[in-house]
């Protein structure tokens, strides 16, 4: 095997490793905001995964997905912080501010 | 000098591993969320931007270094909102961050 796949490889098992233990976070619990917290760090760690599986298939075009996969989870972090404080998505801060 | 790009890449992405595991372990060990939130916002700029970095010696320039450093911004700017907006939304929903008196009643609670 070339020593650069080699080292790709390795550094895509590790980033699955922390994946794992930001699942068994999300299973754990114990509030809701630790959930959220796993899902977010999950999301970051999708992003890293993405890209690197492009450089290990020669592929890199895969940062596209990894781009888009980045916006959409801190516009979802948000929307589901949001719907938790306010219990509606579409309502406007009124005197505490927004989150 | 391809072979010196590589390694400098290694080097890099190694280091951003090591910071991810270390961010693994604290998101899985500490002991209540704000300081979680710390691990998890930590790893997620340092380990994730030092792998994103070790990939750009690795594309040398080129659009895919572009797009690298368009996620590594996007990462660096959306994470520690997220976690702040986190945070506020923690402690507004009524969850208290563990003070020192607390840590001494249950010395190794996961």
């Amino acid at each position: 095997m070339e020593p650069n796949t080699a080292v790709l490889a390795a550094i895509t098992i590790a980033v699955i490793v922390v994946l794992s233990m930001a699942l068994a976070r999300a299973i754990l619990g114990p509030t809701v905001y630790d959930r959220i917290l796993a899902v977010n760090m999950i999301g970051t760690k999708t992003v890293v995964i993405i890209a690197l599986v492009g450089f290990l298939d020669g592929r890199p075009d895969f940062l596209d997905i990894a781009l888009l996969y980045a916006l959409i989870n801190f516009i979802g972090t948000i929307a589901v912080l949001k719907f938790l404080r306010y219990g509606d998505l579409g309502k406007a801060s009124e005197d505490e501010g927004d989150i | 000098m391809e072979l010196a790009a590589h390694i400098v890449s290694w080097i890099l992405m190694g280091l951003g591993a090591a910071f991810l595991l270390i961010a693994g372990l604290g998101i899985l060990r500490l002991p209540d969320v704000f300081t979680r939130m710390h691990a998890a916002g930590i790893g997620d700029t340092l380990g994730a931007g030092l792998i994103l970095a070790g990939l750009m010696f690795q594309s040398g320039f080129s659009l895919i270094t572009v797009k690298l450093v368009f996620v590594f911004i996007l990462l660096f700017v959306t994470s520690p909102t997220a976690t702040h907006a986190l945070a506020k939304s923690a402690l507004t929903g009524n969850v208290k961050p563990m003070l020192a008196e607390d840590l001494e009643d249950t010395p190794s609670k996961p």
